[in-house]
Protein backbone atom coordinates (compact mmCIF):
# COMPACT_ATOMS: atom_id res chain seq x y z
CA UNK A 1 0.00 0.00 0.00
CA UNK A 2 2.69 2.51 0.91
CA UNK A 3 4.62 1.35 -2.13
CA UNK A 4 1.84 2.61 -4.41
CA UNK A 5 1.67 5.93 -2.56
CA UNK A 6 5.40 6.50 -2.84
CA UNK A 7 5.37 5.64 -6.55
CA UNK A 8 2.52 8.09 -7.15
CA UNK A 9 4.51 10.79 -5.36
CA UNK A 10 7.51 10.05 -7.58
CA UNK A 11 5.41 10.24 -10.75
CA UNK A 12 3.91 13.54 -9.64
CA UNK A 13 7.34 15.03 -8.93
CA UNK A 14 8.67 13.76 -12.28
CA UNK A 15 5.81 15.44 -14.17
CA UNK A 16 6.61 18.65 -12.29
CA UNK A 17 10.30 18.34 -13.20
CA UNK A 18 9.55 17.91 -16.88
CA UNK A 19 7.03 20.71 -17.30
CA UNK A 20 8.32 23.61 -15.20
CA UNK A 21 9.99 26.35 -17.20
CA UNK A 22 12.45 27.55 -14.57
CA UNK A 23 15.53 25.31 -14.57
CA UNK A 24 16.36 25.63 -10.88
CA UNK A 25 12.89 24.46 -9.82
CA UNK A 26 12.97 21.47 -12.12
CA UNK A 27 16.35 20.40 -10.72
CA UNK A 28 14.87 20.54 -7.20
CA UNK A 29 11.96 18.41 -8.42
CA UNK A 30 14.41 15.79 -9.71
CA UNK A 31 15.92 15.82 -6.23
CA UNK A 32 12.48 15.02 -4.83
CA UNK A 33 12.19 12.05 -7.23
CA UNK A 34 15.54 10.70 -6.02
CA UNK A 35 14.54 11.10 -2.38
CA UNK A 36 11.31 9.20 -3.01
CA UNK A 37 13.33 6.47 -4.70
CA UNK A 38 15.55 6.15 -1.61
CA UNK A 39 12.44 5.66 0.56
CA UNK A 40 11.10 3.06 -1.88
CA UNK A 41 14.39 1.14 -1.58
CA UNK A 42 13.93 1.14 2.18
CA UNK A 43 10.38 -0.23 1.88
CA UNK A 44 11.67 -2.96 -0.46
CA UNK A 45 14.16 -4.13 2.21
CA UNK A 46 17.40 -2.96 0.53
CA UNK A 47 19.37 -0.85 3.04
CA UNK A 48 22.64 -0.76 1.04
CA UNK A 49 20.85 0.77 -1.91
CA UNK A 50 19.00 3.33 0.21
CA UNK A 51 22.24 4.72 1.68
CA UNK A 52 23.99 4.82 -1.70
CA UNK A 53 21.05 6.40 -3.52
CA UNK A 54 20.68 9.14 -0.90
CA UNK A 55 24.29 10.33 -0.99
CA UNK A 56 24.59 9.98 -4.78
CA UNK A 57 21.42 12.05 -5.16
CA UNK A 58 22.90 14.88 -3.09
CA UNK A 59 26.08 14.99 -5.17
CA UNK A 60 24.11 14.84 -8.42
CA UNK A 61 22.00 17.81 -7.31
CA UNK A 62 25.09 19.91 -6.59
CA UNK A 63 26.54 19.17 -10.00
CA UNK A 64 23.27 19.86 -11.82
CA UNK A 65 22.68 23.19 -10.10
CA UNK A 66 26.01 24.34 -11.47
CA UNK A 67 24.72 23.94 -15.01
CA UNK A 68 21.47 25.88 -14.58
CA UNK A 69 22.84 29.28 -15.31
CA UNK A 70 20.36 30.53 -17.83
CA UNK A 71 16.64 30.09 -18.09
CA UNK A 72 14.79 27.47 -20.06
CA UNK A 73 13.65 28.22 -23.59
CA UNK A 74 9.99 27.96 -24.55
CA UNK A 75 8.71 25.38 -26.97
CA UNK A 76 8.36 27.05 -30.37
CA UNK A 77 5.20 26.04 -32.19
CA UNK A 78 6.66 26.13 -35.67
CA UNK A 79 5.64 24.13 -38.69
CA UNK A 80 5.94 20.51 -37.64
CA UNK A 81 4.93 20.83 -34.00
CA UNK A 82 1.76 18.77 -34.28
CA UNK A 83 3.39 15.97 -36.18
CA UNK A 84 6.26 15.71 -33.69
CA UNK A 85 4.04 15.58 -30.63
CA UNK A 86 1.60 13.11 -32.17
CA UNK A 87 4.36 10.75 -33.30
CA UNK A 88 5.94 10.90 -29.82
CA UNK A 89 2.69 9.90 -28.16
CA UNK A 90 2.12 7.17 -30.72
CA UNK A 91 5.57 5.76 -30.04
CA UNK A 92 5.03 5.82 -26.27
CA UNK A 93 1.64 4.12 -26.65
CA UNK A 94 3.17 1.36 -28.78
CA UNK A 95 5.92 0.90 -26.20
CA UNK A 96 3.41 0.57 -23.36
CA UNK A 97 1.37 -1.94 -25.35
CA UNK A 98 4.34 -4.22 -25.91
CA UNK A 99 5.39 -3.75 -22.30
CA UNK A 100 1.96 -4.95 -21.14
CA UNK A 101 2.33 -8.17 -23.11
CA UNK A 102 5.84 -8.67 -21.73
CA UNK A 103 4.82 -7.96 -18.14
CA UNK A 104 2.29 -10.75 -18.20
CA UNK A 105 5.11 -13.29 -18.53
CA UNK A 106 6.92 -12.15 -15.40
CA UNK A 107 6.29 -13.98 -12.09
CA UNK A 108 3.80 -12.12 -9.96
CA UNK A 109 5.07 -9.40 -7.65
CA UNK A 110 6.46 -10.86 -4.43
CA UNK A 111 7.21 -14.42 -5.49
CA UNK A 112 10.48 -14.48 -7.42
CA UNK A 113 12.21 -17.55 -8.78
CA UNK A 114 15.44 -17.49 -6.81
CA UNK A 115 17.34 -20.30 -8.40
CA UNK A 116 20.91 -19.02 -8.07
CA UNK A 117 20.24 -16.84 -5.04
CA UNK A 118 19.23 -19.87 -2.96
CA UNK A 119 22.78 -21.20 -3.24
CA UNK A 120 24.29 -17.82 -2.39
CA UNK A 121 22.10 -17.39 0.67
CA UNK A 122 22.62 -20.93 1.93
CA UNK A 123 26.41 -21.03 1.52
CA UNK A 124 27.41 -17.38 1.62
CA UNK A 125 28.47 -17.20 5.24
CA UNK A 126 30.37 -20.46 5.12
CA UNK A 127 32.27 -19.78 1.90
CA UNK A 128 33.27 -16.16 2.39
CA UNK A 129 32.87 -15.39 6.07
CA UNK A 130 31.00 -12.11 5.53
CA UNK A 131 27.59 -11.54 7.08
CA UNK A 132 26.57 -8.85 4.59
CA UNK A 133 25.44 -11.02 1.69
CA UNK A 134 25.29 -8.19 -0.85
CA UNK A 135 28.93 -7.24 -0.13
CA UNK A 136 29.97 -10.87 -0.46
CA UNK A 137 28.20 -11.10 -3.82
CA UNK A 138 29.73 -7.98 -5.34
CA UNK A 139 33.24 -8.62 -4.06
CA UNK A 140 33.58 -12.37 -4.01
CA UNK A 141 31.04 -14.25 -6.10
CA UNK A 142 30.87 -11.60 -8.83
CA UNK A 143 34.15 -9.78 -8.55
CA UNK A 144 34.50 -9.34 -12.31
CA UNK A 145 31.52 -7.00 -12.45
CA UNK A 146 33.05 -4.77 -9.80
CA UNK A 147 36.29 -4.68 -11.77
CA UNK A 148 34.35 -3.57 -14.83
CA UNK A 149 32.59 -0.91 -12.79
CA UNK A 150 35.90 0.44 -11.51
CA UNK A 151 37.10 0.70 -15.12
CA UNK A 152 33.98 2.58 -16.22
CA UNK A 153 34.31 5.03 -13.32
CA UNK A 154 37.97 5.61 -14.13
CA UNK A 155 37.15 6.29 -17.79
CA UNK A 156 34.38 8.74 -16.88
CA UNK A 157 36.65 10.68 -14.52
CA UNK A 158 39.38 10.83 -17.18
CA UNK A 159 36.81 12.02 -19.71
CA UNK A 160 35.63 14.89 -17.51
CA UNK A 161 39.18 15.96 -16.71
CA UNK A 162 40.09 15.90 -20.40
CA UNK A 163 37.05 17.90 -21.52
CA UNK A 164 37.46 20.66 -18.98
CA UNK A 165 41.15 21.19 -19.41
CA UNK A 166 42.20 24.74 -20.05
CA UNK A 167 45.56 25.56 -21.46
CA UNK A 168 46.35 29.19 -20.83
CA UNK A 169 42.89 30.75 -20.99
CA UNK A 170 42.76 34.48 -20.25
CA UNK A 171 39.64 35.91 -18.66
CA UNK B 1 1.54 -6.15 -11.58
CA UNK B 2 0.26 -2.62 -11.13
CA UNK B 3 3.55 -1.71 -9.42
CA UNK B 4 5.45 -2.65 -12.57
CA UNK B 5 3.09 -0.52 -14.59
CA UNK B 6 3.64 2.54 -12.42
CA UNK B 7 7.38 2.07 -12.80
CA UNK B 8 7.04 1.95 -16.58
CA UNK B 9 4.97 5.14 -16.55
CA UNK B 10 7.88 6.84 -14.79
CA UNK B 11 10.15 5.59 -17.58
CA UNK B 12 7.79 6.98 -20.22
CA UNK B 13 7.75 10.42 -18.57
CA UNK B 14 11.53 10.54 -18.82
CA UNK B 15 11.38 9.32 -22.43
CA UNK B 16 8.94 12.09 -23.37
CA UNK B 17 11.27 14.64 -21.82
CA UNK B 18 14.24 13.38 -23.83
CA UNK B 19 12.33 13.36 -27.11
CA UNK B 20 10.51 16.68 -26.98
CA UNK B 21 12.48 19.28 -25.10
CA UNK B 22 14.77 21.85 -26.63
CA UNK B 23 17.07 22.68 -23.75
CA UNK B 24 20.05 20.41 -23.18
CA UNK B 25 19.70 20.57 -19.40
CA UNK B 26 16.11 19.34 -19.67
CA UNK B 27 17.36 16.39 -21.73
CA UNK B 28 19.90 15.57 -19.01
CA UNK B 29 17.11 15.70 -16.40
CA UNK B 30 15.03 13.32 -18.52
CA UNK B 31 17.92 10.87 -18.75
CA UNK B 32 18.23 11.01 -14.96
CA UNK B 33 14.57 10.09 -14.56
CA UNK B 34 15.04 7.15 -16.96
CA UNK B 35 17.93 5.89 -14.82
CA UNK B 36 15.82 6.01 -11.65
CA UNK B 37 13.03 4.07 -13.33
CA UNK B 38 15.34 1.31 -14.58
CA UNK B 39 17.03 0.85 -11.18
CA UNK B 40 13.64 0.69 -9.53
CA UNK B 41 12.44 -1.97 -11.97
CA UNK B 42 15.42 -4.18 -11.18
CA UNK B 43 14.86 -4.05 -7.45
CA UNK B 44 11.11 -4.61 -7.83
CA UNK B 45 11.72 -7.91 -9.58
CA UNK B 46 13.70 -9.29 -6.66
CA UNK B 47 11.24 -8.48 -3.88
CA UNK B 48 9.86 -11.36 -1.83
CA UNK B 49 6.66 -10.95 0.13
CA UNK B 50 7.39 -11.24 3.83
CA UNK B 51 11.15 -11.43 3.35
CA UNK B 52 13.97 -9.86 5.32
CA UNK B 53 16.88 -7.67 4.31
CA UNK B 54 19.88 -9.75 3.11
CA UNK B 55 22.02 -9.14 6.22
CA UNK B 56 22.52 -12.02 8.62
CA UNK B 57 21.74 -11.34 12.25
CA UNK B 58 23.15 -13.04 15.31
CA UNK B 59 20.08 -14.88 16.48
CA UNK B 60 18.54 -15.88 13.22
CA UNK B 61 16.78 -19.19 12.87
CA UNK B 62 14.94 -19.08 9.54
CA UNK B 63 16.44 -17.79 6.29
CA UNK B 64 13.73 -15.96 4.39
CA UNK B 65 15.42 -13.18 2.50
CA UNK B 66 14.70 -11.03 -0.50
CA UNK B 67 16.75 -11.68 -3.60
CA UNK B 68 20.23 -10.20 -3.12
CA UNK B 69 21.45 -10.47 -6.73
CA UNK B 70 19.47 -7.53 -8.24
CA UNK B 71 20.58 -5.39 -5.30
CA UNK B 72 24.21 -6.19 -6.06
CA UNK B 73 23.74 -5.21 -9.71
CA UNK B 74 21.93 -1.95 -8.95
CA UNK B 75 24.51 -0.87 -6.35
CA UNK B 76 27.18 -0.31 -8.96
CA UNK B 77 24.69 1.05 -11.47
CA UNK B 78 23.79 3.94 -9.17
CA UNK B 79 27.38 5.19 -8.91
CA UNK B 80 27.98 4.76 -12.64
CA UNK B 81 24.87 6.86 -13.28
CA UNK B 82 26.39 9.69 -11.29
CA UNK B 83 29.61 9.56 -13.31
CA UNK B 84 27.78 9.65 -16.64
CA UNK B 85 25.60 12.56 -15.49
CA UNK B 86 28.76 14.50 -14.58
CA UNK B 87 30.20 13.72 -18.03
CA UNK B 88 27.03 14.98 -19.73
CA UNK B 89 27.08 18.21 -17.73
CA UNK B 90 30.74 18.76 -18.70
CA UNK B 91 29.87 18.35 -22.39
CA UNK B 92 26.92 20.74 -22.00
CA UNK B 93 29.14 23.41 -20.43
CA UNK B 94 31.60 23.09 -23.31
CA UNK B 95 28.77 23.39 -25.86
CA UNK B 96 27.60 26.55 -24.14
CA UNK B 97 31.07 28.02 -24.35
CA UNK B 98 31.41 27.25 -28.04
CA UNK B 99 27.95 28.13 -29.36
CA UNK B 100 26.61 30.57 -26.81
CA UNK B 101 23.27 28.85 -26.33
CA UNK B 102 21.69 25.72 -24.90
CA UNK B 103 19.16 25.36 -27.70
CA UNK B 104 19.61 22.22 -29.74
CA UNK B 105 17.82 23.52 -32.84
CA UNK B 106 20.31 26.35 -33.13
CA UNK B 107 23.31 24.16 -32.47
CA UNK B 108 22.50 22.02 -35.41
CA UNK B 109 22.58 25.02 -37.72
CA UNK B 110 25.84 26.59 -36.64
CA UNK B 111 29.03 24.95 -37.75
CA UNK B 112 31.58 26.14 -35.20
CA UNK C 1 24.98 42.39 -0.76
CA UNK C 2 27.32 39.66 0.24
CA UNK C 3 30.95 40.20 1.01
CA UNK C 4 33.04 39.86 -2.07
CA UNK C 5 36.38 40.41 -0.40
CA UNK C 6 36.80 37.06 1.29
CA UNK C 7 35.78 33.86 -0.46
CA UNK C 8 33.22 31.36 0.75
CA UNK C 9 30.01 31.76 2.62
CA UNK C 10 28.93 33.70 5.72
CA UNK C 11 30.29 33.29 9.23
CA UNK C 12 27.50 31.02 10.48
CA UNK C 13 28.09 28.49 7.72
CA UNK C 14 31.83 28.53 8.35
CA UNK C 15 31.43 27.85 12.06
CA UNK C 16 29.04 24.94 11.54
CA UNK C 17 31.34 23.52 8.86
CA UNK C 18 34.29 23.54 11.23
CA UNK C 19 32.28 21.42 13.64
CA UNK C 20 30.82 18.88 11.24
CA UNK C 21 33.40 18.21 8.53
CA UNK C 22 35.48 15.91 10.69
CA UNK C 23 32.41 13.97 11.80
CA UNK C 24 31.29 13.39 8.22
CA UNK C 25 34.74 12.07 7.27
CA UNK C 26 34.74 9.77 10.31
CA UNK C 27 31.29 8.47 9.44
CA UNK C 28 32.41 7.69 5.89
CA UNK C 29 35.42 5.75 7.13
CA UNK C 30 33.19 3.83 9.55
CA UNK C 31 30.83 2.77 6.77
CA UNK C 32 33.76 1.61 4.62
CA UNK C 33 35.44 -0.42 7.35
CA UNK C 34 32.26 -2.17 8.50
CA UNK C 35 31.18 -2.98 4.97
CA UNK C 36 31.09 -6.71 5.53
CA UNK C 37 29.03 -6.61 8.73
CA UNK C 38 26.41 -3.91 8.28
CA UNK C 39 24.92 -2.30 5.18
CA UNK C 40 27.10 0.13 3.30
CA UNK C 41 30.29 -0.95 1.67
CA UNK C 42 32.92 0.70 -0.46
CA UNK C 43 30.70 2.72 -2.81
CA UNK C 44 28.53 4.49 -0.25
CA UNK C 45 31.50 5.17 2.03
CA UNK C 46 33.57 6.57 -0.83
CA UNK C 47 30.82 8.97 -1.85
CA UNK C 48 30.44 10.15 1.77
CA UNK C 49 34.18 10.83 2.01
CA UNK C 50 34.01 12.85 -1.21
CA UNK C 51 31.01 14.74 0.20
CA UNK C 52 33.01 15.85 3.25
CA UNK C 53 35.64 17.49 1.05
CA UNK C 54 32.93 19.01 -1.12
CA UNK C 55 31.35 20.49 2.02
CA UNK C 56 34.69 22.05 2.93
CA UNK C 57 35.08 23.55 -0.52
CA UNK C 58 31.56 24.96 -0.69
CA UNK C 59 31.86 26.71 2.66
CA UNK C 60 35.40 28.05 2.59
CA UNK C 61 36.16 28.66 -1.05
CA UNK C 62 38.55 27.02 -3.42
CA UNK C 63 41.98 27.82 -1.94
CA UNK C 64 41.43 26.39 1.53
CA UNK C 65 40.03 23.11 0.22
CA UNK C 66 42.77 22.67 -2.36
CA UNK C 67 45.35 23.11 0.36
CA UNK C 68 43.90 20.08 2.16
CA UNK C 69 43.74 17.87 -0.90
CA UNK C 70 45.25 19.23 -4.07
CA UNK C 71 44.19 18.11 -7.52
CA UNK C 72 47.40 16.18 -8.19
CA UNK C 73 47.01 14.33 -4.90
CA UNK C 74 43.43 13.38 -5.80
CA UNK C 75 44.58 11.93 -9.13
CA UNK C 76 47.35 9.95 -7.45
CA UNK C 77 44.96 8.59 -4.79
CA UNK C 78 42.48 7.48 -7.40
CA UNK C 79 45.06 5.63 -9.42
CA UNK C 80 46.41 4.09 -6.22
CA UNK C 81 42.98 2.75 -5.36
CA UNK C 82 42.54 1.21 -8.81
CA UNK C 83 45.99 -0.40 -8.76
CA UNK C 84 45.37 -1.81 -5.28
CA UNK C 85 42.08 -3.39 -6.36
CA UNK C 86 43.63 -4.87 -9.47
CA UNK C 87 46.62 -6.29 -7.61
CA UNK C 88 44.36 -8.00 -5.06
CA UNK C 89 42.54 -9.60 -7.98
CA UNK C 90 45.71 -10.66 -9.79
CA UNK C 91 47.20 -12.14 -6.61
CA UNK C 92 44.50 -14.76 -6.85
CA UNK C 93 46.47 -16.24 -9.71
CA UNK C 94 48.80 -17.69 -7.12
CA UNK C 95 45.93 -19.81 -5.87
CA UNK C 96 44.89 -21.00 -9.30
CA UNK C 97 41.91 -18.76 -10.04
CA UNK C 98 41.14 -15.07 -10.56
CA UNK C 99 39.96 -13.32 -7.38
CA UNK C 100 40.47 -16.26 -5.06
CA UNK C 101 40.84 -15.14 -1.47
CA UNK C 102 43.02 -17.81 -0.02
CA UNK C 103 45.78 -15.99 1.77
CA UNK C 104 43.67 -14.42 4.53
CA UNK C 105 41.63 -16.64 6.77
CA UNK C 106 37.97 -16.16 7.21
CA UNK C 107 37.90 -15.55 10.95
CA UNK C 108 34.84 -15.54 13.13
CA UNK C 109 31.70 -13.97 11.72
CA UNK C 110 30.57 -10.57 13.06
CA UNK C 111 34.08 -9.44 13.94
CA UNK C 112 36.01 -6.71 12.21
CA UNK C 113 38.93 -8.79 10.94
CA UNK C 114 36.98 -11.43 9.14
CA UNK C 115 35.87 -12.31 5.62
CA UNK C 116 39.22 -12.61 3.88
CA UNK C 117 39.98 -9.96 1.27
CA UNK C 118 36.59 -8.21 1.39
CA UNK C 119 37.66 -5.37 3.77
CA UNK C 120 40.78 -4.70 1.65
CA UNK C 121 38.69 -4.51 -1.50
CA UNK C 122 36.29 -2.13 0.23
CA UNK C 123 39.13 0.22 1.19
CA UNK C 124 40.54 0.21 -2.36
CA UNK C 125 37.14 0.94 -3.89
CA UNK C 126 36.42 3.74 -1.44
CA UNK C 127 39.73 5.44 -2.26
CA UNK C 128 38.97 5.23 -5.96
CA UNK C 129 35.38 6.44 -5.80
CA UNK C 130 36.05 9.20 -3.28
CA UNK C 131 39.08 10.72 -4.97
CA UNK C 132 37.55 10.39 -8.44
CA UNK C 133 34.32 12.16 -7.52
CA UNK C 134 36.23 14.91 -5.73
CA UNK C 135 38.39 15.49 -8.83
CA UNK C 136 35.22 15.73 -10.99
CA UNK C 137 33.75 18.25 -8.57
CA UNK C 138 36.85 20.46 -8.46
CA UNK C 139 37.05 20.67 -12.22
CA UNK C 140 33.33 21.17 -12.89
CA UNK C 141 32.14 23.51 -10.19
CA UNK C 142 34.84 26.10 -9.87
CA UNK C 143 35.45 26.57 -13.54
CA UNK C 144 36.09 30.23 -14.14
CA UNK C 145 35.46 32.10 -17.30
CA UNK C 146 31.92 31.11 -18.13
CA UNK C 147 30.82 34.70 -17.90
CA UNK C 148 27.85 34.49 -15.57
CA UNK C 149 26.92 37.26 -13.16
CA UNK C 150 28.59 37.12 -9.77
Amino acid sequence: MELHLLLLFMIFAAVAAVEIKDLLSSVIAVGAVGLGLSMVFLVLKAPDLAITQLVVEILCLIILIRATIKKDLPLIRDGRWFFNTASTFLFIAAFLLFAYFALKELPSFGYPIMRVAKEYIAQGLQKTGATNLVASIILDFRGYDTLGEATVLFTAVMGVLAIMRRVGRIK
Amino acid sequence: MSVYFLCLILFCIGLYCVLRKRNIIKIIIGLGIIEYAVNLFFVLIGYRAGGRAPILAKDQVVLNMVDPIPQALVLTAIVIGLATTALMVAIAIRIYEKFGTFDITKIRKLRG
Amino acid sequence: MKNNKEPGMTLIVKTITRLTVGLILLYGIYIVLHGHISPGGGFAGGVIIALSFVHLMLAFGREVALKKLSQAAASILESLGAIMFLSIAVLGFLGGYFFLNFFLNKGRPFSLFSAGIIPLCNIAISLKVGAGLFAIFVVLILFKGLGEEE
